[in-house]
């Protein structure tokens, strides 16, 4: 198992290979959707970012509300696929690792390869064991969106799959292929 | 979101207003004790805010034989969902058609629906009601009482399950762990065929009401 600690700095990325099982602790920033496309926005527009993107991650999450001596309710991965509009863009810009389920289209590995990210699957259903990794929480940017909202979270030995790598390499349903 | 199958007994007692209350009021109450995820927003295109309390549901009503009235919730996850379709197949279409057709939506969906999944399969109707069937499977309960369609779910299985997909789309054997099958008569002219679609975590509850209810005591 590979540990990674966030935000990562220099070449961190860089040492770990698609297939790679990966151990997170540190600070994970979670947006989906909305937030997604807010971010798109802003940097077309020019505007300024609610976080800093380099060092940095983000996790395709939405959270359950936090049962009583707990800090986040089930907060397992969503389907990575649907930000596969807005990824590369934002990977160009710096926020080279992302954290979701499920494979992502050919534009996106590129920029992983391209930009040196990576990008890392958790493990779908898993909600209660990952609530179980997290040891704060906090709200950044559009609170407005509910449990849609940009988070910033410390999470300890939060457990990931490395998926896509650096150098081209991505773990598929047919075993780790060199997609360029 | 709340998917809900009410199928009403023909000889039940039943107050339908007050029946549909009741089941809007039961499931505010599970979206705030039971800590669900706010889910469900307002408008699907226009105004994305969220409702804040998992309403509305997706009610279905049907009647059916007997004096019961049962009432079953399955909690529908995104992420499979988007991964569900409709096929309007060939009404010469056979077997080996439904099979690959059905395999050809798992193709598509790969890795993204948290495989390994349950499939509800809907055959027959028109393109609606082929739909509300692949849910109505995905509620059932036991093995499929016409042996023909139990054979074809088994079949089914087998194919998707030699896709190389696997748990969590990282490879493996098991793709698929299920597949209800639901069919209705149609037209001479086609075939329609719904799948939906359901990750491993297939959350569902079902509550019969013995005799119906009609608020009267």
């Amino acid at each position: 198992m590979v540990k990674l600690e966030l935000p990562y700095s220099g070449d961190e990325l860089e040492k770990i290979n698609a297939g790679d099982t990966v151990s997170i602790s540190g600070t994970l920033y979670v947006g989906r959707d909305q937030v997604h496309m807010r971010l798109y926005d802003a940097i077309m527009k020019g505007e300024c970012l609610p976080f800093d993107f380099e060092g940095n991650g983000i996790y395709y999450m939405g959270p359950s509300p936090a049962a009583e001596g707990q800090v986040m309710g089930s907060c397992g991965p969503t389907t990575s696929a649907r930000m596969d509009p807005f990824s590369p863009l934002l990977v160009e810009k710096g926020l080279r690792l992302m954290v979701g389920k499920g494979p992502r289209k050919p534009p996106v590995l590129d920029a992983v390869r391209k930009y040196h990210g990576l990008y890392l699957q958790a493990f779908g259903g898993c909600g209660a064991l990952y609530s179980s990794c997290i040891t704060s929480c906090e709200t950044v940017a559009y609170p407005e969106l509910g449990p849609e909202a940009l988070l910033r979270l410390t999470v300890k030995d939060f457990p990931a799959i490395a998926v896509a790598d650096c150098r081209g390499y991505v773990l598929t349903g047919e075993g780790i292929k060199l997609i360029f | 979101m709340f998917f809900v199958l009410v199928s009403i007994g023909r000889k039940a007692r039943v107050n339908l207003p007050l029946l549909e209350e009741e089941i809007n009021a039961g499931a505010r109450a599970a979206a705030k004790n039971s800590l669900y995820r706010k889910s469900v927003v307002r408008d699907p295109l226009y105004d994305r805010t969220n409702t804040g309390n998992n309403l509305p549901c997706v009610i279905y009503y049907e009647m059916c034989d007997g004096e019961n009235i049962t009432i079953s919730f399955l909690l529908k996850g995104f992420g499979s969902e988007n991964c569900s379709g409709v096929r309007m197949l060939n009404p010469t279409a056979g077997e080996d058609e439904v099979v690959e057709a059905v395999t050809d939506i798992m193709r598509s969906a790969g890795g993204k629906p948290c495989p390994p999944v349950f499939l509800g399969i809907g055959l027959g109707g028109t393109m609606d009601k082929a739909a509300f069937l692949s849910k109505k499977a995905l509620l059932r309960s036991g093995e499929n009482p016409d042996k023909r369609y139990r054979a074809l779910e088994e079949r089914i299985r087998e194919s998707v399950n030699t896709l190389p997909i696997g748990p969590g789309g990282l490879g493996g054997d098991n793709t698929c762990l299920g597949v209800a099958i639901e069919t209705y008569p149609t037209h001479i002219a086609g075939l329609p065929l719904a799948v939906t679609v359901n990750c491993h975590a297939e959350r569902r509850a079902t509550v019969v009401v013995l005799g119906g209810y009609d608020g009267e005591a």
